[in-house]
């Protein structure tokens, strides 16, 4: 693991914990975009270059934008009074130590099976095309209905609230 | 000698890069290409300016700048002089780190597109496997931009501006993949350097330009469309409209600061009519086939140049759209007309050579243009004026 891999996942971690632990509601809607940013940084790293860059576009344009103006129309942008922490994060933390344990024997389960660092699969998009249309083209398909129903579901519940304040 | 005026400014870096020892050749030649880069396009900013104030002007029928340089050419120098001696003012309740930070990341993340733009033959910075992918990463990221501007100056207006430019960077945004991802499915690759090479055929003299396939001229207006769009320039420029929003989202922004909002707007501009040259006018292909001894980088400028010129010419004469009519033109008409896009060109694509596929597809576009054109406008009824009052 080199120098680059160490300064990549101190952006990611250093974003993360900036999220949780600022009090201004868009200071850490924003420290969470560097975290998308590492996250991005890490799969070019691994040379997944569609992975990379899909979450660039999809986390940092769209799901961080998202964020943004649900804390804007929201009135989240004041201060808390109580500060940020709830009451009972002992319990939160001890869920999310087991989550943590669980997933780290996971992989380290996995890791004598992983290949090695010197001999990186090449998978160009024209692959991860391929395989979409082939052998993954159900899942693609559903997800596809999933979104077209999420889109009437905003467009129904915006035209609700019009149709209420018109009345 | 036509090849190595073609080649001449990669024959200078190599021939610079040379007198280094080997292992620290590729680092200085990736600075060396990254320098010439950030240099360039900014002077091409500044020349734009007076370009752009002249040409509006004589629109308007008034003179332009006329006072600094003959015919007001060193005017740039001049704003540059100024927006470095101007106060930076910083209203004290706005927040003052993303304050500072709204314009770096706008300017920062504009360069970026350019490291896969081809800008001649085997002229580009990095040759990415997935660069069209990367160049719409960073233009999503100019969206946080506008935003943080806004939100950080603690204006009505600002916000105001920043929501309007960010709904309709988002919403044109979707066109303008839609219309990108037609020539990925004709050219069958994601690299800009590939797109190029597919094109890089004449016919009788006539170059392949995706442009002068149907499915492509109809790519082209939907793109040009959708570019003005997301760099905020008119008919598009809601946003920071100045009789609309004061400034909108660089209201509170002064001196240095607004300088780099200005660079990278038409920085931005630059990239996205580079990008439209490269898919859909064959980027540094010459226009004919006997044009060729001409350089490769002379051709791809000048598209660039024709770009931004048609782009000027629309500012200065089509009214701006209110917002409401701007989303409704993004949803309503230019998404179905890419979606449309797409389905022709599948049809292109199966049914095989020959002129029938030309008249089908031509024929399915126009009809689309027009039904989907008078739809709109039938219902727009035109009654007495209501008013809402805010409750």
């Amino acid at each position: 693991m080199g120098f680059v891999f160490y300064l990549i996942s101190a952006f990611a971690v250093g974003g993360a914990l900036a999220a949780v632990l600022l009090k201004n509601l868009v200071h850490a809607a924003l420290a969470l975009t560097i975290a998308f940013f590492g996250l991005a940084l890490l799969f070019l790293r691994l040379d997944a270059q569609f992975a990379g860059f899909a979450q660039i576009l999809v986390y940092v344009g769209a799901v961080a934008i998202l964020v943004v103006f649900a804390i804007l129309l929201t009135r989240g942008s004041e201060i808390p009074k109580e500060g940020v922490f709830s009451k009972g994060w002992i319990a939160g933390l001890a869920i999310s130590a087991a989550v943590f344990a669980v997933l780290a024997w996971a992989v380290l389960q996995a890791a004598p099976w992983l290949p090695n660092e010197a001999a990186t699969p090449a998978l160009t998009v024209n692959d991860i095309g391929n395989a979409l249309m082939s052998r993954y083209v159900l899942p693609l398909e559903i997800i596809a209905v999933l979104l077209t129903a999420a889109l009437l579901g905003a467009v129904i519940v915006a035209m609700h609230e019009k149709e209420k304040t018109n009345q | 000698m036509i090849e190595r005026l073609d080649q001449i400014f990669v024959l200078l870096k190599h021939w610079l890069v040379g007198y280094l020892p080997a292992s620290w050749q590729i680092p200085v030649g990736v600075v060396i290409s990254v320098a010439c880069i950030v240099g360039l396009y900014p002077a091409l900013f500044a020349i734009t300016t007076v370009l752009e104030r002249k040409g509006v002007g004589r629109i308007q029928n008034r003179l332009g700048p006329n006072r600094v340089g003959p015919y007001g050419i060193l005017q740039p120098m001049a704003d540059g002089i100024k927006s470095l001696t101007k106060e930076d003012i910083v209203p004290t309740s706005a927040d003052a780190v993303v304050h500072f930070l709204a314009p770096i990341i706008l300017v920062v993340t504009v360069f970026m597109g350019f490291a896969v733009l081809p800008m001649g033959r085997n002229m580009v910075l990095v040759d990415m496997d997935a660069g069209l992918l990367f160049y719409f990463a960073m233009g999503a990221s100019t969206e946080l931009s506008v935003f943080m501007a806004g939100w950080s100056s603690r204006n009505k207006y600002s916000l105001l501006g920043a929501m309007r430019g960010v709904a309709q960077m988002i919403s044109y945004e979707v066109a303008l993949l839609l219309s990108s991802v037609v020539i990925v499915m004709m050219a069958g690759s994601l690299s800009l350097v590939k797109i190029v090479e597919a094109q890089n055929h004449y016919t009788w003299g006539l170059p392949h330009w995706y442009i002068f396939t149907p499915w492509g001229f109809a790519g082209f207006l939907m793109y040009a469309i959708a570019g003005t769009a997301e760099t905020n320039r008119s008919p598009f420029d809601l946003p920071e409209g100045e009789s609309e929003l004061v400034a909108g989202y660089h209201t509170e922004y002064s001196g240095f600061k607004f300088a780099l909002f200005f660079l990278g707007e038409y920085v931005a501009m630059f990239s996205i009519s580079g990008l439209g040259s490269t898919l859909f006018l064959g980027g540094w292909m010459a226009p004919l086939a006997v044009l060729q001894f001409v350089p490769s980088w002379i051709w791809f400028f000048g598209k660039l140049f024709v770009s931004v010129d048609v782009v000027i010419w629309m500012r200065g004469t089509l009214p701006r759209l209110r917002q409401d009519q701007l989303m409704n033109f993004a949803w309503k008409f230019v998404l179905p007309m890419c979606l449309l896009n797409l389905f022709v060109a599948g049809l292109w694509r199966f049914m095989g050579d020959g002129w029938l596929r030309w008249a089908v597809c031509s024929v399915i576009l126009i009809l689309a243009y027009v039904s989907i054109g008078r739809e709109g406008m039938r219902r727009k009824h035109f009654g007495p004026r209501s008013y809402r009052y805010a409750e």
